[in-house]
């Protein structure tokens, strides 16, 4: 375990030529430096995406430049644009083809909570509403920069994960899902309009 | 291009016992249009289309809009003799007049260089099986606009080669751009709720009166 080694026993075996690490150390540092973002765009948020791929702000620095076009070689969703509910059940189904360990970064007002379409009868109000979101960007449309933070900020997420003990990665508990039912095209709205399991709003109490 | 008038008399000239009246625009736009009859409106299209002066071979876009039941109050000077006098009396007359659904389209003319001119159809009722005759044979471009106004306000187009949804999905019931259409109520909280939002906002919580209601403010002693 990396909280085991002590700081200065280790830089001074550095400095001998003597590299100590741990295997959750090594696992993880491998991890946050080879995210592969499943390639997709949804709406004005996928063009700032395209530009946080192209050279001038270039995510390949991160690791980050392979974007996948298939959901069973990705490890990081980026849902970069406004969610319609016509789109949402697609959404879902290609995060549930992801492989384990999979991220999802919520790009922009309208994939956060609908955005200036927030009061429509047809954008989803965030797609936290189906899957579980490990960074938000806030923005109308984020820049480049904000991007990369939110991509740096989940390499951090990424190098702080356990792999055993209680606190241990999510993906590394059985018991936690992977998979997240789909919602269906209701006569109304979409079927159930909200996932309870992983959607949790903040409740507002106002006093009278 | 004509004047309205002209192709008004034209057509009906060519298309016999087809119907057309002109719909003014009192508006800045200042835009008037022929209302097609249903029956003839297809052949009234044709005419539109080919006649040599008129050429309008290019539906630039068609859109539908949804009218609600409403009354519409004249007022009229009609001489009245009262106590033995003639005078001038305003009389006020109100016609109800039931909702319908209209399709409108914009023609212009892409050999001829003019435009637009403005056609419209409509409905008989607002009822779910209302239909209009399609121009999507005469005009191909209002093919997905057509499905759009299906989709939107619930108007069938008959002799419409693929009519469905276009953007809602196929299970979806509603018409959205219909004025008595209800979305779904899921409110979500919103910092600065205002007008049909804050309506929402104080069905789902608990009213803050120092906030929510100006008039529940008192002035301290």
């Amino acid at each position: 375990m990396t909280e085991q080694i002590d700081e200065g026993l280790r830089s001074e075996l550095q400095r001998q030529g003597v590299w100590v690490t741990s295997m959750q150390e090594l696992y993880n540092w491998g991890r946050k430096n080879s995210i592969w973002p499943l390639q997709f765009g949804l709406a004005c948020c996928a063009i700032e995406m395209i530009a946080t791929a192209a050279s001038r702000y270039d995510i390949a620095r991160f690791g980050g430049e392979v974007f996948r076009p298939s959901p069973r070689q990705a490890d990081l969703m980026i849902v970069a644009g406004t969610v319609t509910k016509k789109m949402a059940p697609q959404i879902v189904r290609l995060y549930n083809q992801m492989p384990d360990p999979k991220y999802v970064i919520s790009m922009g007002a309208c994939a956060i909570s609908g955005g200036p379409f927030k009061q429509g009868y047809n954008v989803l109000k965030g797609i936290d509403r189906y899957i579980p979101v490990d960074v938000y960007i806030p923005g109308c449309p984020p820049r480049p920069e904000a991007l990369l933070h939110a991509f740096m900020e989940l390499q951090s997420k990424i190098d702080s994960q356990k792999l055993t003990g209680q606190n241990r990665a999510e993906h590394l508990n059985v018991a936690q899902p992977s998979e997240f039912p789909v919602p269906s095209f209701g006569e109304h709205d979409l079927e159930p309009p909200a996932n309870p399991d992983v959607f949790h709003p903040p409740k507002i109490e106002r006093q009278s | 291009m004509e004047s309205l008038e002209q192709i008004k008399s034209r057509a009906e000239a060519v298309v016999p016992w087809s119907k057309i009246d002109i719909i003014a625009n009192p508006g800045p736009a200042h835009q008037p249009s022929l209302l097609l009859d249903n029956e003839h409106a297809s052949a009234v299209a044709l005419f539109l289309r080919d006649d040599p002066a008129l050429r309008l071979d290019f539906c630039s876009n068609a859109t539908g809009v949804d009218w609600l039941d409403r009354t519409v109050k004249k007022t009229v000077k009609v001489k009245k003799i009262v106590d033995g006098e003639e005078k001038e009396v305003d009389e006020t007359t109100e016609e109800k007049i039931p909702g319908y659904l209209e399709a409108v389209y914009h023609l212009y003319s892409i050999t001829l260089k003019h435009g637009p001119l403005i056609i419209r159809m409509r409905t008989t009722d607002r009822s779910d099986g209302a239909r209009l005759p399609s121009l999507t044979p005469i005009w191909r471009s209002a093919e997905f606009q057509e499905r759009e106004i299906f989709d939107l306000y619930g108007v069938r187009f008959e002799g419409h080669p693929d009519l469905r949804r276009i953007l809602m999905w196929d299970e979806f019931v509603d018409h959205p751009m219909r004025k008595d259409y209800r979305d779904p109520d899921d409110y979500e909280y919103e910092p600065t709720p205002h007008d049909d939002v804050l309506e929402r906002a104080k069905q789902h919580y608990t009213v803050r009166p120092q906030l929510d209601g100006a008039e529940n403010i008192t002035a301290q002693p």
